[in-house]
């Protein structure tokens, strides 16, 4: 005789989970690994590997012996900040700069809030900019890329400044910008990612094709992507328009910097953005005109972090204030 | 707007639908319907014929039952039903298949329809036909319009969209004429002239054949609709077919819409043009480790048990046992009860699909607010309802929840978003209730 099972509706169950999301994102995220490691060579590896497992065994300590409780590594979502905050430092950073930042991401910023699911900042970017503001010099001395196959085992590498920067500075000393192309990559540079930067922000090409995975696996909507990079685009050619002996076209807007790495897969985080497709919208505008602000006038050439941790803050608000259209709300005579 | 596409299991799409065998004893439910409960009028040892009036709807809202096997009422007393609650029932011990001579048993399909349409709605009333969809609204008291209000549609609903569930696509593949003329006698009783038959796109054997048929009637048209769950469920498809929407807290006719299912309009047919009372239902009998899926037409009060020992008892790996589909049907914790109006289908569902996961947190993923076809936010009613704020339930519209399960199902992590707000809108319609009491 069998025994019976009861329950409510629905009794029938999609077969994706949350570790099945958050692995997909993993894999995501691998073509943007395989570019750093070819530009940046053995020490990708080193700052991928070391965040990746300060990170889990972080959430792995703090669930054990401070929760107490169940650990959920195997869910992957350490993974990925460790990964999302390797991916934003430079190739060189020395160890225990990384093992502070992954304390931070995970410790502060996730576990402290009740782990998965109940923090209110991006992980990754809360480790990031904890460590932008405590080792300013460290993280903004970028490695180039390596030129040749016996640098690739090198931990030494030849530093210079990122294209944000170079244009950074040009504008603090009122240079023409637009001087400035032959000083700055190419595009195909950009889109390749053979120019300084953190690890996992070089290659514009292997982060869109990790975003159409993403998309394709339907982890992410095309919402805060779009709405991001395209109020960047629109603000940046506006300024370029108006004067662009003083600001750069948008083009290095979209490709340089970690725009695109923090609109596909960092903005995107499904516990630190909105709910409704407008909220998302609204999310990925803010976003945009952050960053662009900061980018232009604010004093750190790059102003993607703060913009999302930023625009993190209001995600309550924007729940609240931008609800899906209920069924029925159009009024039928 | 929403909606989900889990997986179709429509096993039971190309079998024939056939006849189950006539039980040796039938145990009728005396209330087989939304509303007030029916009186029994027939005593221990009454003979009965099929088709003979043995409890009667007397209440504006009530229906009549009618006895699906003639034999002799052997008892009647308090019987469990599929949920294992007690109900008036009565039992009848079956003796040959004796019919009342005024139904006409005869094949031929009768297309003229004599009745004008109060004859239609008393005739309705009088055989006991309920709405077959599930909810076993009585079908007469839906089709007489309230004052100051004006059906401007009949509507068939067709979709079937739940998964297994294949009873309505084998009636408009086999009884479609039929189907079609109850249709037309529906919208004779709302005095319109056109009717709306909407089908899923995924039964195209079904559409073709309804189409070729709707070819002699005037005014009737079938409608191919998205496949998509809930496609069916009452306000998607007006949406679907009028781009109506029905406002919250409102019915169909508020936006001049009548809805019968596939299985309503057959047996209005067979009510009004064949004399015939509600006597059987039909239904599919499927899931994964059924070897030989059916479509059966089964009388009223056939126990469960015959089915399934019929078709070689419960499979090994059996989780849970449905009445209805597996996305709004209900797990039956007695497979000792009987058939009764409205009873689409009987599934099997093995663990592997049908086992709880553990509930994990909630990653704010939004496929929940995505899939909600009404628009509503699952997660956050769930949460609201878990912490008891009525209030703010009611605020953000928990009332309008049709509990189609597409949030539920589409959960990464697994939580029991509407066993929370099923919970809550019980208690926000207390509430509710409770002050427009306190109001009066």
């Amino acid at each position: 005789m069998n025994t019976l099972h009861i329950s409510g509706s629905p009794h029938v169950h999609t077969n994706d989970s949350v570790k099945k999301i958050m692995w997909t994102v993993v894999i995501a995220l691998m073509p943007a690994l395989l570019c750093s490691i070819y530009y940046f060579g053995i020490n990708a590896v080193r700052v991928t590997l070391i965040s990746v497992a300060a990170c889990v065994f972080f959430e792995w300590f703090i669930q054990k012996f401070i929760y107490k409780g169940k650990t959920t590594i195997g869910d992957g979502s350490a993974v990925i900040t460790g990964l999302l905050l390797a991916f934003n430092v430079p190739s060189n950073l020395h160890w225990a700069i990384i093992i502070v930042g992954a304390l931070v991401a995970i410790g502060v910023s996730k576990m402290a809030f009740g782990g998965l699911g109940k923090n209110i900042f991006n992980p990754a970017i809360v480790g990031r900019v904890f460590l932008l503001i405590s080792f300013p010099q460290q993280m903004t001395t970028w490695p180039k890329p390596i030129t040749k196959m016996s640098e690739f085992m090198s931990l030494d590498a030849t530093t210079g400044a990122t294209p944000l920067a170079v244009i950074k500075s040009a504008m603090n000393k009122g240079e023409d910008v637009s001087a400035l192309t032959s000083q700055l990559p190419d595009y195909m540079q950009l889109l390749l990612g053979d120019r300084g930067g953190s690890l996992g922000e070089v290659a514009a090409a292997a982060i869109i094709l990790g975003g159409i995975i993403l998309l394709a696996r339907k982890v992410i909507t095309w919402h805060i992507p779009v709405s991001f990079i395209g109020t960047v685009f629109v603000f940046a050619t506006i300024l370029h328009l108006a004067n662009p002996q003083l600001y750069i076209a948008p083009s290095y807007h979209l490709l340089s910097g970690g725009l695109l790495l923090g609109a596909i897969f960092m903005a995107t985080d499904m516990v630190t953005s909105p709910m409704s497709a407008w909220g998302k919208i609204i999310f990925g505008f803010g976003c945009g005109l952050l960053t662009i602000c900061i980018r232009v006038w604010g004093s750190y050439p790059e102003g993607v972090s703060f913009a999302i941790l930023l625009m993190n803050a209001v995600t309550p608000l924007i729940n609240k204030g931008f609800k899906p259209k209920r069924f029925g709300e159009k009024v039928v005579v | 707007m929403g909606g989900i596409h889990p997986e179709e299991n429509k096993f039971a799409h190309p079998i024939k639908l056939e006849d189950f065998l006539i039980p040796q004893q039938v145990v009728m439910f005396a209330t087989q319907h939304l509303g007030a409960p029916s009186t029994v009028i027939v005593a221990k040892g009454d003979k009965v014929k099929v088709g003979q009036l043995i409890a009667k709807g007397e209440a504006f809202i009530s229906a009549n039952l009618h006895a699906s096997c003639s034999g002799t009422v052997a008892k009647i007393d308090m019987v469990s039903d599929i949920a294992g609650l007690k109900k008036q029932a009565i039992t009848i011990t079956v003796e040959g298949d004796e019919w009342e001579e005024s139904i006409d048993r005869t094949p031929d399909i009768v297309s003229d329809i004599k009745m004008e349409k109060n004859e239609i709605i008393a005739c309705i009333k009088e055989k006991g036909i309920v709405g077959l969809g599930g909810a076993c609204f009585p079908t007469h008291v839906k089709l007489m319009i309230p004052d100051g209000k004006k059906a401007q549609y009949c509507i068939i609903n067709a979709a079937e969209c739940e998964p297994y569930i294949s009873i309505d696509n084998r009636i408009m593949i086999e009884r479609g004429e039929e189907l079609i003329i109850g249709a037309c006698i529906l919208r004779k009783a709302l005095a319109l002239n056109d009717v709306y038959i909407g089908v899923e796109h995924n039964k195209q054997e079904a559409i073709a054949n309804l189409q070729q048929i709707a070819t002699k009637y005037s005014g009737v048209h079938v409608v191919t609709l998205k496949t998509k769950y809930p496609q069916g469920a009452e306000k998607q498809l007006i949406k679907s077919i009028t781009g109506r929407e029905v406002p919250a807290g409102k019915l169909p006719i508020d936006v001049g819409c009548v809805v019968d299912n596939v299985s309503t309009a057959l047996a209005v047919y067979e009510a009004v043009q064949k004399n015939k009372p509600l006597i059987s239902n039909y239904m599919t009998y499927s899931g994964k480790s059924v070897a030989n899926p059916k479509n059966y037409r089964v009388r009223l009060g056939t126990p469960l048990k015959d089915i399934i020992e019929a078709n070689g008892g419960l499979a090994e790996d059996t989780e849970k046992v449905i009445s209805g589909g597996p996305m709004m049907g209900k797990s039956i914790s007695n497979i000792n009860s009987y058939t009764i109006k409205g009873f689409s289908s009987l599934l099997q569902l093995n663990a592997k699909e049908a086992k709880r996961l553990e509930p994990q947190n909630c990653i704010r993923c939004a496929r929940c607010v995505e899939a909600c076809p009404m628009g509503l936010e699952p997660y956050l009613l769930s949460l609201l309802s878990k912490q008891n704020r009525l209030e703010d339930c009611e605020k953000e519209q928990i009332m309008s929840c049709i509990e189609c399960g597409s949030c539920q199902f589409t959960c990464p992590s697994a939580r029991p978003l509407l066993d929370y707000i099923r919970l809550g809108k019980n208690r926000t319609g207390g509430m509710i209730r409770a002050r427009m009491q306190q109001n009066k």
